[in-house]
């Protein structure tokens, strides 16, 4: 056991049970799974994702390369969580995620004896070189991803919500450490809105790692309480600000009953923050770089900041015999502190010769120096037994001459601290090497908004942190008479003084059975970065993804300053010239149920309903999407499958009359003085000539020529148009309206709006729907008092109706404009006069046999000519796409045109998508067009389609192919007009 | 997220506006029937390295047509000027 007996921010009095592959661990709150496994001596927590190799907790953050476990069971069982950053509860279950039969001894640790001949591209180069081609890699890839130790997610819907929130405030503070308490007091004085956020679930970052109960707790509490008081200031802890983006947007998850066994009840499981901010102080701190030497993965071989957060925080002795390996100051108060608990101590320093101060300190506390030495390997099997110890030469930044072998039961390795400036990276900041300071900085003028400070800014020491965090602060507030911040009694621990440590790599002669690994995560070893450079993979970008360093789940926050070291040192040149990648969001791995909050299944996205929505669901209409509307699409009676329904839905509109809900038409009101000159510019067909109380029917163009959207329009009186479009087009014609309204042709005086919500509408259809309708309303409608494309206002029941005649089916048909709160109550009439309901189904087949374009036809990629519609482009007017349709290669009869197709057999069904193949051609290549719609026709018995056909209208009779490779058909069909019912109109006219 | 401050309605989230392309270019007169110039309007796109400006329809807001001063480079917002109000 190596829990000590006082000490640490735990609290004894609450004592929890947690579970790690079926080991029992006695813990306490305020742990984490990380420390309550070594507290219990557990090593081995996981195995290396490439050689199987053994691996313990490296860390006590989120940094955290190793410790990577499966957290909780069954639907709320999450993979690669890491072990440092669990907060514990009781009840807690994980598990190993890796090795086999078990992460203690795993078959596959075998393959490590194999690591020499599994160097950096390894895979690609043996599954995928000449000769082997794709297909090679797609097999092996299978068995290659089964081999690594990566983990498995959850295969079971996951119970818990997640919540978003929106969010705004002046200045949101990044970090709650010294600096970010600092710059969250200056400017929570200022009045300004603050928000200030920290990923552990307590303010004070660092300060906790203090031994608990000292001045840097009596400083905290001072601060937090009045932080707390000011209310213009908001912390959240448990939340992570994971993404920075532009318009100073911030990504914050906030783990609301992570740290619970589950969430309790009406409580989400996690909060996604959107916060937009005027600026941010970000104050993220720093994280601790190893060192790299000969089997520097052995577990117990860790961070020496780590080692002081176990001690001080958890009451957690990580080892009796304690070896410290650092080239500056800030290992010191670890070692004196590991010293004064009992633990035997000793620090190896790199540097030649030490402040006597340091070493003064070091005596005091039973401390043994060993200056100007260096560890060269780890030794140990499943952990850490010893390291071997030479003298470190300074000029060559390698370790030389005999080495001597020191026991230890823990390693401590401190090669110096990065700034941890991944958001400020995000926002496109590229930081600049200091190499006084031996990090990379960030230039504070790169990303405007974003002002970072202490740790983050390269700011050395807990007293210069705090004063340049409450000097942030305050310049993000333009904050004055704020008053002073005097920092804590404590010593500030300098971490660079007199450090050199350009590269932290020491293992420069250790033979190869000794590997050292400059990213744990992803088992790349130095040697692998050398093999890149020697492949000249120059660029760190390449040589990144070559390697795959850094591009774990922790995005190298331990290892990538390793990679670009070592880079510098094989190129001759700086860390400076080398440069860094760029971070992306997010900061640490978030779940998705966090961004999808509860846009999930019907909350995907809102959807539309008609009017007469209930009165579809009330009388068991099915239902499909068509876009964001749920459309009804056919009324199914006792037994009946959608083929049955349509075709008898259909088969009564041919013969009597149906009903069928087009509210999802869009709906434009375009009123003014230059109504009808807008409308004709638009459409390729004249509408000034329109007489009021009519209607055409027009289509529009793009600017480059092609087909853009199609409807009918009514000129209700001289300056006023009601113009509908397609369902799915209702939105973009609109758009496209304002644009040239408000744009080149901003003088046109005339207004647009949509009123697609405000009208619901009943196409009425079938030789007997004048007969019906005459019945529910009192207007004449003959054909001498209204023609077809004519419109007539009346009343059915209480509720005023516009009665369009026009037809989309070829029978004699009306539209119903009906105010959309009144809509069922007419639709109900009709029914009870004798109609019946038909679905989307059946106004498909009615309209393929009538041989209309819709959306399969009017796909962006036709024009009128395709489509056999150029009979109604003006010749004497501009229109928009005017020009450009009569571009040559448009003209070419050889581009697919509109024709109609029979099914030979006259029961195969046709697939839209099928090629077209001339019957003795070769069934190679794209054919010579393509099927675009298809139906069985209940007027001609049969399957029928409309196709896109090159030389089409010149093709009628021919026998053709379609052919379609997915489900390996191949359909004889003669080729027909595209009209199949009616084609010269005697219907819909009479 | 970009975020626009519309001139009807404020500072506004990029989610609710669309984006409609290059606002430096000028429409052909409605009866040019010069295809070279149309063809150059619709098909011909610089890609600047910096400052642009650009269109965006403030959809689920106003539904005005903004020009808005963008830094292809930066994506730091300048001025949003409605449309109608700019020069064309
Ligand atoms: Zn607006």
């Amino acid at each position: 056991m190596t829990r000590l007996s006082t000490g640490g921010r735990i609290d004894r009095a609450r004592p929890i049970t947690l579970h790690f592959d079926g080991i029992k661990l006695a813990a306490y709150q305020g742990d984490t799974l990380a420390s309550a496994l070594l507290a219990h001596g557990v090593r081995i927590v996981n195995r290396s994702f490439k050689y199987h190799r053994p691996r313990g907790v490296f860390s006590a953050g989120v940094e955290e390369p190793n410790a990577l476990v499966h957290l909780r069971e069954g639907a709320r069982g999450e993979p690669n969580t890491r072990a440092t950053s669990i907060e514990a509860f009781d009840g807690l279950v994980s598990h190993s995620q890796s090795g086999w039969p078990s992460v203690r001894r795993d078959i596959g640790g075998l393959l490590g004896l194999f690591m020499r001949f599994m160097p950096a591209g390894f895979y690609y180069k043996t599954f995928i070189g000449p000769g082997r081609g794709t297909k090679a890699w797609m097999f092996f890839e299978h068995f290659i991803r089964k081999a690594a130790s990566t983990a498995q997610p959850p295969m079971l819907d996951d119970p818990d919500s997640y919540e978003k929130v929106n969010a705004f405030c002046d200045t949101l503070v990044i970090g709650a450490g010294p600096a970010g308490l600092a710059a969250a007091l200056a400017a929570g004085r200022s009045g300004a809105r603050v928000i200030l956020v920290d990923q552990d679930n307590a303010l004070g970052g660092s300060l906790l790692d203090q031994p608990a109960g000292g001045a840097g707790d009596a400083w905290l509490q001072s601060v937090s309480d009045e932080l707390h008081q000011l209310p213009n200031l908001r912390i959240l802890t448990r939340t992570t600000a994971f993404g920075a983006y532009d318009g100073e947007v911030y990504g914050l998850i906030e783990r609301v009953s992570d740290h619970l066994a589950t969430p309790p009840e009406g409580q989400p499981r996690q909060r996604y923050w959107l916060v937009r901010a005027r600026n941010a102080v970000l104050a993220t701190g720093a994280i601790e770089r190893p060192l790299v030497f000969g089997n520097n993965d052995l577990p117990g071989v860790m961070l020496a900041s780590a080692l002081r957060s176990y001690l001080n925080r958890y009451g957690v002795l990580c080892g009796q015999r304690v070896v410290l390996c650092t080239g500056n100051d800030s290992v010191y108060a670890t070692a004196c502190e590991l010293a004064s608990v009992g633990a035997r101590v000793t620090v190896l320093d790199l540097r030649p010769t030490l402040p006597e101060a340091l070493l003064a300190q070091a005596k005091a506390a039973g401390v043994a120096v060993r200056p100007g030495t260096a560890v060269v390997t780890a030794h140990g099997r499943r952990q850490i037994r010893g390291v071997s110890v030479a003298t470190f030469d300074a000029v060559t930044g390698r370790t030389r001459g005999a080495a001597s072998v020191l026991s230890c039961d823990v390693l401590g390795t401190s090669a110096g601290f990065t700034p941890t400036l991944h958001l400020w990276s995000q926002r496109g900041g590229r930081p600049v090497y200091d190499p006084q300071r031996l990090a990379f900085l960030p230039n504070t003028t790169a990303v405007p908004l974003m002002f970072c400070a202490g740790a983050a800014l390269g700011e050395d020491g807990l007293h210069a942190a705090i004063a340049n965090g409450f000097a942030q602060g305050a310049a993000a507030c333009i904050a004055q008479n704020i008053g002073t911040l005097a920092p804590p009694a404590l010593p500030s621990d300098g971490w660079r003084r007199e450090a050199l440590m350009p590269s932290a790599i020491l293992a420069q002669t250790g033979d190869a059975a000794m590997p050292a690994f400059v990213d744990l995560q992803h088992d790349v070893k130095r040697s692998d970065i050398d093999l890149a450079h020697r492949e000249g993979y120059v660029s760190v970008e390449h040589a990144k993804r070559y390697t795959t360093g850094g591009m774990a789940t922790d995005q190298g926050k331990t290892s990538n300053v390793h990679i670009l070291s070592r880079l510098a040192e094989l190129r001759g040149t700086t860390l400076g010239d080398v440069g860094t990648t760029t971070f992306r969001p997010p900061y640490t791995p978030i779940a998705f149920g966090a961004i999808v909050g509860r846009e999930l299944g019907p909350h995907f996205r809102p959807t539309r309903r008609s009017p007469m929505q209930d009165w579809h669901q009330a009388h068991g209409a099915r239902f499909i999407d068509a876009g964001a509307w749920s459309r009804a699409w056919y009324y199914p009676q006792s037994g009946e499958d959608i083929r049955a329904a349509y075709l008898r839905e259909a088969a009564h509109v041919r013969a009597d009359v149906g009903i069928v809900d087009v509210s999802t038409l869009g709906k434009i009101a375009v009123q003014g003085p230059d109504a009808a000159e807008f409308l004709d510019r638009l459409y390729c067909n004249a509408f000034a000539s329109l007489k009021v109380g009519r209607l055409r029917y027009g289509v529009m163009l793009r600017d480059d020529g092609f087909v853009f959207d199609d409807g009918t329009t009514a000129r209700l009186g001289e300056t006023e148009f009601l113009t509908s479009t397609t369902t799915a087009n209702a939105g973009p014609v609109l758009a496209r309206m304002e644009h040239l309204l408000q744009t080149a042709w901003r003088s046109m005086r005339v207004q647009v709006t949509s009123v697609s919500d405000q009208w619901g509408v009943i196409a009425v259809a079938g030789p007997k729907s004048r007969a019906l309708l005459q019945t529910v309303c009192t207007v004449d409608l003959s054909a001498q008092a209204l023609p077809n494309m004519a419109f007539v206002e009346t009343q059915i029941g209480d509720v005023p109706v516009r009665v369009h005649r026009m037809s989309y089916s070829g029978e004699l048909a009306y539209e119903l404009y009906i105010p959309a709160g009144f809509a069922q109550e007419v639709w109900q009439i009709l029914i009870d006069a004798g109609a019946k309901p038909y679905g989307t189904e059946a106004m498909g087949a009615l309209r393929i046999e009538k041989g209309h374009v819709a959306g399969g036809e009017l796909d962006g990629r036709t024009t009128l000519k395709d489509l056999a519609l150029e009979r109604l482009a003006s010749r004497r007017k501009p229109f928009v796409g005017a020009v450009l349709r009569l571009r040559p290669k448009l003209e070419d009869l050889a581009r697919p045109s509109l024709v109609g197709l029979e099914v030979l057999d006259r029961q195969t069904p046709l697939k839209s998508g099928a090629l077209l193949f001339s019957g003795g051609k070769p069934i190679s290549g794209h054919g010579d067009g393509y099927v675009t719609s298809t139906t069985w026709s209940p007027t001609l018995g049969g399957p029928i389609g409309l196709a896109l056909l090159a030389y089409g209208q010149g093709r009628i009779g021919e026998t053709i192919r379609c052919v379609d490779l997915l489900s390996g058909t191949n359909v004889a069909c003669r080729v027909v007009a595209p009209c199949f019912v009616d084609p010269e109109g005697v219907r819909q006219n009479g | 997220m970009l975020r626009f401050s519309c001139p009807v309605c404020g500072l506004r989230d990029e989610t609710e506006f669309t984006y409609g392309g290059d606002a430096t270019l000028v429409r052909p007169a409605h009866d040019d029937t010069n295809a070279d110039h149309w063809h150059d309007y619709v098909f011909l796109r610089d890609n600047p390295r910096g400052a642009h400006r650009e269109y965006w329809h403030h959809v689920q807001g106003c539904r005005q047509w903004l020009v808005v001063e963008r830094d292809t480079l930066t994506h730091a917002i300048g001025l949003v000027a409605l449309a109608r109000e700019s020069r064309p």
